[in-house]
């Protein structure tokens, strides 16, 4: 899709925004894309595709809905497959959004201006597309309110020592914060969209929008307050998130599940994950917006560098899996690990470690980091690994388990398949009318990365 | 530097007179010397937040922080306390003998409710403190003040200061330099 770049000789990897920008400059530039820019032809053919793409998931919940969850693979043994699969994988890519907007700020990091707003809205896009899974997965969506302690005519209440519950909490915790952050992160930048825009009908829509923000210091200081704090809460909770998923599996006793080492394996997969999808989708957004002035190759070598460490953390989790599989002297472990590297599903193993530990070796090269269209391949590899992923641990572990007798396969059906590829469409029909009719990238953080915006008070005469 | 505030008729009552500046550091040190001369209903019109004003305009409100924190242990306390009632008194189930309130399972939930409460208690008491949503405010009435998200920097004070005199204040702010001085109506 993309060409790889000319490289120049030397790499430049420096700045975080070009020099030459001014205020006045990056707020036309970004708000342009928003207010001014003429829709593309490109534009129209990408958001016509998604949408047409996002009606597989019509389709496919309606049939679900009509005849239960039957038309989907899953069956005794696996009574986990692409719902659980698809959930994890989808919650996975959004921490990288949470991670870049409220762990790089604690940490102080100004290249996560430019790309904080649109990771976030990733994270959310991303949340919503998870969430659903397993609300279909309980095969009577109307009824899913059971999942939350409300006081019924039964007289009965979820049961808050499972890991299903926790997970209610924590992914509903998660969408509502990252919602809140985001629309905070916002206010001011539909602000300055209010102020430029020209015609009557976006002054009014982005006026009522911002809530009347008017920039004043006394709300700046509150409102800088309450990102920190936003920022310091988000933090845990992105590593709470994906640790309650983990304790879905790792909680109970089935083989290959009941291990300490998944939390952290599953949230350094997430924003492994999580930053595969951010590349993929900002390399082309980059591109086709002219933004390399903005995301510059200092965002992508970064971005990159993140992806190489976490890749290095899930390689890590995977030997110790294998490890921990023959050093349990346990009949059903190691038959587990042995199964899921020689058994059916081999071939599934064999192609997730190619795809998340060798191929992110490359990026150990300088020039393979600044070098968008490779990043970009190899950041579409990462995505696939990472699904791989999720498809080995649900189904190698859960198809063989203690009794050969009860032993069976699991294979998807073409209504799997219509319900993800349909949350693929939804996820990509967002982000079209997101980066049209939103600033795609904060506005007002860019501001604090000029040379200009630097207070030089003038000599008191 | 063109002046045009005392062209204008006094018909309208005003909210306030303003100054707009080209540069962060001019308004930085004139938010600080109109807060030494003895204003205090004055505010400063930034595009993106400058942390040097929270010294010279002698801002410290932290009750979004002071908030944040009763909030999120309201959640912790409520988030363990629906767990605890729930497993205990509507709906126990005796497993194997078990403790009913079982701390360690608790955990999860006790801390996501605190992470939810206290999040969207930062977020909703900064609106709430800022008093947005705000449909009207008269700062707007200034033609050039939609450069406030752009690129300029203003500096108005307000006509409820006690200090407040139009044609003192306006005096005053003149000899702060500013780029130009309009009349704010209400």
């Amino acid at each position: 899709m993309l060409q790889p770049v000319e490289l120049p000789d030397e790499i430049h990897v420096g700045t975080v925004i070009d020099e030459s920008h001014s205020l006045a400059s990056v707020s036309d530039k970004v708000g342009g894309i928003v207010l001014r820019r003429k829709i593309t032809l490109g534009w129209v053919f990408g958001l016509l595709i998604s949408f047409a793409v996002l009606q597989n998931l019509m389709a496919g919940a309606t049939w679900l809905l009509i005849k239960g969850v039957g038309v989907w693979g899953i069956n005794i043994p696996v009574g986990w497959g692409f719902a659980i699969i698809n959930f994890v994988w989808w919650i996975g890519i959004g921490h990288a959004g949470t991670l870049i907007s409220a762990i790089l700020l604690l940490l102080n990091q100004s290249w996560r201006n430019a790309i904080n707003r649109f990771a976030e809205a990733m994270t959310l896009f991303a949340v919503m597309c998870a969430g659903m899974f397993p609300v279909l997965h309980t095969g009577r969506p109307w009824l899913a309110y059971w999942l939350l302690p409300l006081p019924n005519t039964m007289a009965m209440w979820p049961q808050f020592r499972s890991p299903l519950l926790w997970d209610v909490f924590a992914v509903t915790t998660y969408l509502t914060i990252s919602a809140v952050f985001w629309y905070v992160g916002l206010l001011p930048d539909l602000a300055t969209l209010r102020d430029s825009a020209k015609t009557k009908t976006s002054q009014v829509i982005y006026g009522a929008l911002s809530m009347g923000w008017r920039n004043s210091a006394r709300h700046w200081q509150r409102y800088e307050k309450a990102s920190l704090l936003l920022a310091g809460l988000a933090t845990p909770l992105v590593v709470s998130v994906h640790t309650v998923v983990s304790f879905d599996f790792a909680v109970s006793i089935i083989p290959g599940w009941h291990t300490t080492i998944f939390p952290p394996y599953f949230v350094a997969g997430a924003i492994y994950s999580g930053f595969a999808m951010v590349l993929t989708l900002m390399i082309p957004v980059r591109k086709f917006y002219g933004l390399d002035d903005i995301i510059t190759m200092r965002h992508l070598n970064n971005m990159a560098k993140v992806t190489l460490a976490t890749a290095l953390i899930v390689g890590y989790g995977y030997c110790f899996e294998a490890f921990f599989g023959y050093f349990s002297a346990d009949t059903y472990e190691r038959f587990m690990i042995w199964n899921r590297m020689v058994g059916p599903y081999a071939p599934f193993y064999w192609m997730l470690i190619l795809c998340n530990i060798i191929t992110p070796q490359f990026l150990w090269s300088k020039k393979v980091r600044t070098s968008p269209g490779i990043l970009w391949c190899i950041s579409i590899v990462v995505n696939i690994g990472m699904w791989l992923e999720r498809f080995v641990i649900v189904v190698t572990s859960l198809h063989r388990d203690f009794l050969p007798s009860s032993w069976g396969m699991y294979w998807p059906t073409i209504w799997d398949w219509a319900i993800y590829t349909g949350t693929l469409g939804l996820f990509m029909t967002l982000l079209f009318l997101f980066v049209r009719v939103l600033p795609m990238i904060t506005i007002f953080e860019l501001r604090m990365l000029l040379p200009g915006a630097r207070v030089k008070e003038p000599v008191a005469q | 530097m063109s002046v045009h505030a005392s062209d204008q008729t006094l018909s309208t009552p005003l909210h306030g007179l303003m100054a707009e500046f080209e540069t962060p550091g001019q308004l930085v040190a004139a938010a600080r010397k109109t807060r030494l001369a003895g204003f205090t209903k004055f505010d400063a019109y930034t595009p993106y937040p400058i942390h040097e004003l929270d010294e010279a305009m002698d801002l410290h409100d932290n009750r979004v922080s002071q908030c944040t924190l009763v909030g999120g242990l309201l959640g912790c306390i409520g988030g363990f306390s629906l767990a605890s009632w729930v497993s205990s008194v509507a709906w126990p189930l005796n497993i194997g003998g078990r403790p009913l309130i079982s701390i360690p399972m608790f955990i999860p939930v006790t801390f996501e409710c605190t992470i939810l409460i206290g999040g969207l208690t930062a977020a909703f008491s900064m609106l709430i403190m800022n008093g947005l949503p705000a449909p009207y405010h008269s700062v707007f009435n200034v033609d050039r003040f939609v450069n406030a998200s752009r690129n300029k920097f203003f500096l108005c004070i307000e006509s409820e200061d006690q200090k407040f005199d139009r044609s003192a204040t306006e005096a005053f702010l003149l000899s702060l330099n500013p780029e130009e001085i309009a009349e704010v109506a209400q």
